[in-house]
This record gives structure tokens, sequence and C-alpha cells, in this order.
């Protein structure tokens, strides 16, 4: 598939029209779903509709957006007004939303055409798409592969060619690591960058919705088009939308890059050489490398695994089958929200509201929930120390390529650890992208993470196409 | 009420005020009493998935002028969630304030003296009502639950006392004065009956200087009367619990305005666990000085100063015109008695009509102007009304509007002027002299029978006092 960035001029010179490249869209999604599962709603009526209404604006000359055209894959965690909306979840089952969460009219209004909902892990709770309460998401590159997660439809959506670019959300690298195990660019962009009004919280002080493409380059155009501050969503960055693509060229001289073991020991032999050989690629572009401890990393994924989860018991709370979604009747409304509840709920679910409401009960939460809050006090002090040595940070993104079915389903511990390296910038609120980097076992893409401090998705953009040109995809 | 054998009673107030404002708490949803159900709501107000609050800065500027009103302190705060589950609440928690709430400390101090310490008042959401239909109209065995959600996420204040209060009804006393206060503010209309401001009394009960006893938390008071007689009741429960070797329960009760008790809703061991945490949708509410200043600047007089601005204005004042005073006070029509006053109205009429017609007549009051209020009572004062006739005016010009004198003449009010009645008074004591020489004598139950004469002649259009004065100057 043409990339996002070749639709949208074809479209606006009138080469092809946003009608035909939805048709090519959904033609591309008949052919795979059912044998991928990509998609657990494919809105053709909508994509159609909203193809027709840019190609009208265009043959009536007014104005179109930087996507004009370009089919969008939108995670199932993101609402769309009339659109099945589940998170992954039998609990929102049938459920309609009323509304359009701010992502989604921001897509539209660039003339971006959203083509339906991708599968997920339930609530965004996993690492390969197989918590969904849907089916598991298979990797395009390899069926018998997780996708990775928690947005797995979306990086299988781009790495499929059903749509050139697709949104995901990362509550702990739920981009980043999909992406590196697709062979994407996906972005995980400083915390309040992009609205997350309509957005299915998972944890509340860690969601952030981002893009993925294949190449930097449409990854920044999607990226400037979400973010920007939403007066619906209190926790939105003041600024204006980040000027991305026009910097995508300003390469890495002179930029101090920090190569952090903690966020690639561990690792696979194969992702290890990758990062390294990432890193002679900018050392060649012309940046500094330096080498750096921060040991306060280790603990991210302990302190992640109490701030998550006790902010999900919350958050998770209004399914209760009173207003919306799944209702299991019985004799009162409490015995009726325990059997909704336990109805709708997968096992990760139930396994993350119970360690999240035992985190903050009383008696608990100073040696849990509290002491976590400290961590990620911690956290954000190394991260700013460690940015006073280097203009960025690299690592792996994932330890190792995409992992078979099943392989780490049995081991909620092992699942968490491929949240690693993408984790500790969650909890910082702090820039990370991924980028497709060499490959490993059996040819399959390894990810190598980008990461800056807040607001410095420019230079990772930078330092990301220095990498994709080193790579030799473009 | 007084407890038998030296108890005491303990009291402190947990007051929850809506405020006064346009739009909800966190979305733009109108705050209004009394719409269809389940009319006025959105995504965030129903707690959809994907939904965000948004702070309501109006909601801020009279939280904070409550607390400049009760002299607390207003410091950078935090909004938390209360996590339980109730099928009114959307979100299945409450966005609440918890270790810093807005406003801090402060005092109220009570029309006779006493001083209440005010430990915080802090701001949160409403949640919707529930109407339990079958059973005991409670939650539990209703027979169906039905839920309006247009009360949800309408900003609240929650007021905390410290445990000064010793008596109901100086926990009356309390929340009337608190209750002038949020009228005064502007941050609450006042109106019980609409759930605008809801109270729960913690009670204990000790024997005078020992430490506190153990308390009980009695939910959801309506009205003054019901906050009295709750309180009452418990604290005559907890001594006549502990006289007959009983001990005190921790545990929240509920009060029956029917049966006039209370009754265990649940006790401290089923107390929720509220999961208390920072609310990550919100960001923290640090109101800068140039903001409180204003908020302070803009505040007028609170109802303490209101009634000594307006007692200033009687001279030894009767035990009646203070009842007045109290009333015309709380309901804001001082600043019309001392209009009245000023021009030269003899202030028990003033504050009589205030008191009475005006309160009858309140929710038209704003077809009242000062100038039509002055001007009927002076035509009350002046002999040309009766009382009688001055309160049907009034009372009439509340309803249609209208000027006193044309609304007089349109209900055939036009008074004798002094000649005729006069001459009316001359022909009766010509026409009773028995009557008349025993009045003369000083038999003053005869002045109500001439009274009842000129009234008869006259269709009672005539003003007693002025028959009293026609006699007194011919005795």
């Amino acid at each position: 598939m043409r990339s996002a960035a070749a639709i949208a001029n074809d479209v606006k010179s009138g080469a092809t029209s946003a009608e035909a490249e939805t048709r090519i869209s959904l033609e591309a999604i008949r052919a795979h779903n059912d044998k991928l599962n990509v998609f657990l709603f494919v809105d053709e009526v909508g994509a159609l509709e909203a193809a027709r209404r840019v190609d009208e604006r265009l043959s009536a000359g007014d104005a179109v957006g930087p996507l004009a055209g370009v089919p969008v894959a939108l995670k199932d965690n993101m609402c769309q007004r009339g659109v099945p909306t589940t998170a992954g979840s039998r609990i929102l089952e049938g459920w309609l939303p009323p509304y359009n969460a701010t992502v989604i009219d921001r897509v539209l209004a660039a003339g971006a055409v959203p083509m339906g909902k991708t599968n997920m892990d339930e609530f965004a709770m996993g690492s390969s798409t197989e918590t969904s309460a849907y089916g598991p998401t298979r990797n395009p590159l390899d069926p018998s592969r997780v996708p990775g997660g928690s947005s797995g439809g979306s990086a299988a959506a781009v790495a499929d060619d059903m749509t050139p670019i697709s949104l995901g959300s990362d509550t702990g690298g739920s981009i980043r690591q999909p992406a590196a195990l697709c062979g994407l660019v996906g972005v995980k962009p400083t915390y309040g960058l992009v609205s997350r009004y309509g957005l299915i919280a998972f944890a509340s002080s860690l969601d952030q919705i981002g893009p993925f493409a294949k190449n930097v380059t449409d990854a920044a155009l999607l990226l400037e088009v979400i973010s920007g501050h939403d007066p619906m969503d209190s926790t939105s960055l003041p600024e204006p939308s980040p000027s991305l693509v026009d910097h995508l060229d300003d390469g890495v001289a002179g930029k101090k890059i920090g190569l952090v073991r903690e966020l690639y020991e561990g690792a696979d032999d194969d992702v290890i050489a990758s990062v390294h050989r990432a890193v002679e690629a900018l050392r060649d572009a012309g940046a500094t490398i330096v080498e750096l401890s921060i040991p306060e990393l280790r603990l991210g994924l302990s302190a992640y695994y109490l701030i998550a989860p006790a902010e999900a018991s919350s958050n998770l709370a209004r399914y209760d089958g009173v207003r919306y979604g799944l209702r299991v009747n019985a004799d009162d409304v409490a015995a009726m929200n325990e059997a909704t509840r336990t109805a709708g709920f997968g096992a990760e679910v139930k396994r993350r509201i119970m360690l999240g409401t035992y985190a903050l009960s009383a008696g608990y939460y100073d040696a849990y929930y509290g002491q976590a809050l400290k961590v990620r006090t911690q956290m954000i002090d190394a991260f700013r120390r460690a940015y006073q040595e280097a203009d960025l940070l690299i690592g792996a993104t994932a330890p190792s390529v995409a992992f078979k079915f099943g392989a780490k389903t049995d081991n909620p511990l092992a699942m968490y650890l491929s949240d690693v390296y993408t984790i500790p910038t969650n909890l910082a609120g702090d820039p990370a992208m991924s980028v497709p980097f060499g490959t490993g076992e059996g040819g399959l893409p390894v990810g190598v993470q980008l990461l800056g401090p807040g607001r410095s998705e420019a230079q990772l953009f930078a330092a990301s196409r220095v990498l994709e040109v080193a790579d030799g995809r473009s | 009420m007084t407890l038998p054998n030296d108890w005491e009673m303990v009291i402190g107030l947990e007051v929850h005020t809506e405020l006064k404002t346009v739009t909800k708490m966190f979305c733009g949803c109108a705050n209004v009493f009394g719409s269809d159900a389940n009319t006025n709501i959105c995504p965030v107000c129903l707690g959809l998935p994907g939904s965000l609050p948004v702070l309501n800065v109006h909601a801020v500027d009279l939280a904070m002028a409550i607390g400049i009103a009760l002299h607390s302190t207003i410091a950078s705060s935090t909004f938390h969630r209360k996590n339980y589950f109730y099928p009114d609440m959307p979100k299945d928690f409450q966005i609440s304030q918890y270790d810093l709430p807005i406003n801090s400390g402060g005092y109220l101090d009570l029309p006779d003296g006493s001083r209440v310490s005010i430990e915080r008042a802090h701001l949160e959401e409403d949640t919707g009502k529930s109407t339990h239909l079958g059973g005991s109209g409670r939650i539990q065995g209703a027979d169906r639950s039905l839920v309006d959600y247009n009360r949800s996420g309408v900003p609240l204040v929650e007021i905390v006392s410290g445990p000064d209060i010793r008596s109901s009804a100086q926990a009356r006393a309390y929340a009337s004065e608190l209750r002038g206060i949020l009228i005064a503010t502007g941050a609450s209309d006042g109106r019980m009956e609409e759930g605008s401001m809801r109270m729960d009394a913690n009670v204990s009960v000790r024997k005078p200087g020992a430490p506190l006893g153990t308390r009980c938390e009695i939910k959801n008071l309506n009205s003054l009367r019901s906050l009295q007689r709750a309180i009452d009741f418990e604290a005559l429960r907890q001594v006549e619990l502990i006289g007959s070797g009983g001990t005190v329960r921790q545990e929240t009760r509920h009060w029956d305005e029917q049966r006039g008790e209370t009754s265990t809703m649940r006790t401290k061991e089923e107390a929720e666990d509220y999961r208390y945490f920072r609310e990550p949708d919100l960001v923290d509410l640090a109101p800068d000085q140039a903001w409180q200043d204003r908020i302070r600047s803009s505040l007028g007089q609170m109802p303490a100063e209101r009634r000594a601005v307006l007692l200033a204005r009687l001279d030894d004042p009767t035990s009646s015109q203070l009842d007045a005073l109290e009333v015309v006070v709380d309901l804001g029509f001082d600043a019309l008695v001392i209009s009245a006053i000023d021009a030269k109205i003899d202030p028990s009429i003033a504050l009589a009509r205030a008191a009475n017609e005006l309160a009858a007549g309140i929710d038209n009051i704003a077809s009242l102007t000062t100038e039509a209020f002055i001007a009927a009572l002076k035509m009350e004062q002046d002999g040309e009304l009766s009382a009688t006739q001055a309160k049907t005016v009034l009372l009439e010009i509340l309803q249609h509007g209208g000027d006193p004198r044309t609304v007089a003449s349109a209900k055939g009010f036009e008074q004798f002027s002094s000649d005729s009645l006069g001459a009316t008074v001359a022909e009766l004591i010509t026409q009773f002299p028995d009557e008349w020489s025993r009045y003369r004598e000083g038999d003053e139950k005869l002045a109500q029978f001439f009274i009842g004469q000129v009234m008869k002649l006259t269709s009672g259009k005539a003003n007693g006092k002025s028959v009293i004065a026609e006699l007194q100057a011919r005795r």
C-alpha cells in the first residue's frame, strides 16, 4: 500500500479519489480480516460516506486536510458516534457511543477516512492481543505469532496494508511494542499532547493516544493532526500541535544520544544487536553516543503494576450493568452488578481490578500505591538527570521479536516483562517511539526505542528518520 | 431539649449545599431543579466510557465565597476519587476533595453569641437521584429502582463543622445561620425542600468535661425541624442505652421522619473503604491571590452584619420586632425595610409587612418596587388604608404588579377623609349617648363598639386607628 502522504497528495491532485482509496482499503480488509482478526467492526457505510464528503469538498474547490482520503484504522477503545465500541470486552458488547473522541473529530477534519475499529487486549490490558474477548489478532508477518499489544489490531492493520496509518493507545507500551513486533513506526507522545477525551480509560495518568505508520513521515503527519490543546481534557497541554514534518530531516548531528543499559539488558541477542547497529548509525550521522545507566528504571515495572491497576480499578467501576453494555439480571442491584462484572470481564481484567483495589485499600495504600507514587517521582527525577547528559536516549522496544501464541499466557509476569523497556516513559509522561531497525529470529522485525524529554517529539522524529534511512527503508 | 442526669450532647454537622451555577461541575449541562427526568445529561455527567471532567470555574468562585464568609483559609487543593458502587453514581466513584480541600478552618458566629468552628468546606459533585419502588422505599428489597441523572454532577460544597455544638437548638441555629450565609454569598438558593441543602449530624453524648463519647452519624436530614428532632431522639437514645448498661456502637443511622426515630443503616464494620486517590483526570486547583481578592471584594454583607445594621435603626425594639427582623434579613428584605424607615415609615409597620406579606409573596417579589412598598406603607400610616387593606394591596401588587393608589381605588379602598369620618363619629355620639359617656369615663372597650358602628356605616372602608383618633379628640 502506498504511504498516507502519497495517497493524500494524489487525492488532492485528483489522480485518485477518497472513495477509490477507501474501496482499496475495504478490499484489503475483506481479503484478510477473517484470517487475521484485525477489525472488530468494519464501518463500510461510514467510511464511504466520509470519503464522499472529502471528494465533494474537492470537487467544490473547498480546502481539504493533510490526510485527505487516507484510510485510518482506530483502536476499539476510541469512542466513535454510532459505531460499536467495545474496548475488546464483552461488557461493552453492542454499545454505541453517542459521541466522538476528540482524535476522531480531528482525523475527520483532516480528511482521513475512519475504516473501523481494531482488535485489542481487553481494556488495553495485555501485550499480545490475546486477552481480547473477541479472539486474538494474528501477526500478518507470521500468523502463528502475536502482533503484540494491546494495540495489536491497529498494528496489524498497517502491517497487512489494510490501512496506511492507524491510531493506538499506549499506557505501558501498547503502541511501541506492537509496532516493534509488526515492523512499524509507533509513537507514544508526551502525556497531554493528544487529547484523551473519548478514549476509554485504562490508567488515566498513563494513557496516551498515538500513531502507527509504515514510515516516519506518515507517523509525523498523523501525530500533527491529532495533537494540540483540547478544552475537553483537563490534562491536555496548552500548546498547539508541534511542527514535525518540517523537521524530519533535521538529522542528529551534534546531538548527544544516551544508550541506556537498563533499556536493553536481558533482551534477546538479536534485539541487542539491532540496538547496537542503530547506535552506530546514529554515530555515523554525527551524533555523540554516551553510555548511561539509570538504575531507577528497574523499578518501573513494579510501580506500573500498582499504579495502572489502581487507576483501572476505579476507571472500570462504571461497567456495572446499570446504564449501558452487558447486564446480567439478578435479585437485587448489588447482585446484578456482581453477576454482570463476573460475566463481562475476562481473567486479566479481573486480575488487575483486584490488584488495584488491593493496592488502594485502607491499610495497604501506603505500602503499595503510595510507595509506587514515590517510585514514579524517582523515575521522573532520574530521567531529568539523564536528559542533562543526553538529548535523547536509546534502547530496545521489546525484549524479543514477535512470540508465538500462548507462549506467555500462562505466566502473567512473563507477559508483563514484554513492556519492561516501554513502561518507564509512561510513568515519566515523556515521549518515546519505536522504529524498525534490522531483523532478528526468523527474519522478524526488531524495534529500537528512542526516548526524549517532554515535548521533544520533533527531535525524536528526526532521529527516527536517520534510522529509517540507515536501515534502507526509504 | 435537655438530657437527663447532666448528660451533654456533642454535635458536629456536615452540610451539603448545591451551588447555584448555571452549568454542572464538570460539564456544560444545565444545573436546574425540576426538569423531566434524564434530560439534563451528557456523556460526562453520565460517566460514559471515555468522557472526562473539566472543572467549572464558577463553582470554584462560589466555593471560595463560602470559604471567605466562614473565615476559612483558601489554599491550593486537589481532587480525589471516592470509590463505591451505587446506581445513581454513574462512574461508581464521586469526585471530591480529600486531604487538601479548597477551604480549611474557619468559624461561624451564631446570633446567640456562640461560635462554631469550621473544619473544612470542600468541593464535590452530586450524585443522581434514585427512587426505589416497592418494599421499604430503600434500595434493599425494592421491586424497581429508577434513577434520574439530572442531578448527577451538580456542584456541591460540603461544610464540616467541628464537634462544638452542644444542643439540638444550637444545631438548628447553626444550620439556619449557615443557610443565610449560603444565600447571601449567592452560592445557594437555600431551598431545603428541593434538596439544595442536606445535612448529616454526628451525635454523641458525655458528661461535661469527659472525653468524647462514641458518635453516630445521622444521614440525610432535609429540614431544620428534622435536624432538631433527629438529634434529640438520637441523643436520648444514646443516654438511655448507656443508662441501661449498653454501649453506643459507631454507626451510620437513618432518620425516619414519620416515626420520629433513627435506625441503623450500617455499622462501622460494614462501612465502605472508599479507596480515595488523586483524580488523575483533573489538575490541581490553586486559586491565586488575584482570584481570591476578586471573590472577596464581590461579597456583600453577611446576615449577622445585616441584622446589626437593621437593629441599629430600631429604638428599643420589641420582641415581635426582633422576630420580624430575623425573618426580614433571612429573606433578604432588609434593604427594603431600611429604605422604608428612611422614608419615615414606622419600623414596626415596615418590619411586619415585610416579614408577613412580602414573605408570603416572595416568589413574585420582583414585581414590587421599593417605591410601591413605601407608598403602600405610607397610605397605611396616614390612615388612608386600614392594616387589612394595606396587606391586601401589597399582596395584590405582588401578584399582578401595579401602583398602590391605583390598586387601592380599584379595590374600593378609598377611605373617608378625616372630615367625613369626623362627621360620622359626631353623628354616632349623638345616636349612642350612653355608650359615649361610658367611653368618656374610661371604658376603653367601647372604642371597639364605635369602630364597629363606623365600619357598618362605611362598609368597612374606614381605618380603625383613625376612628380611635377621632373619638379621643372628642373625649
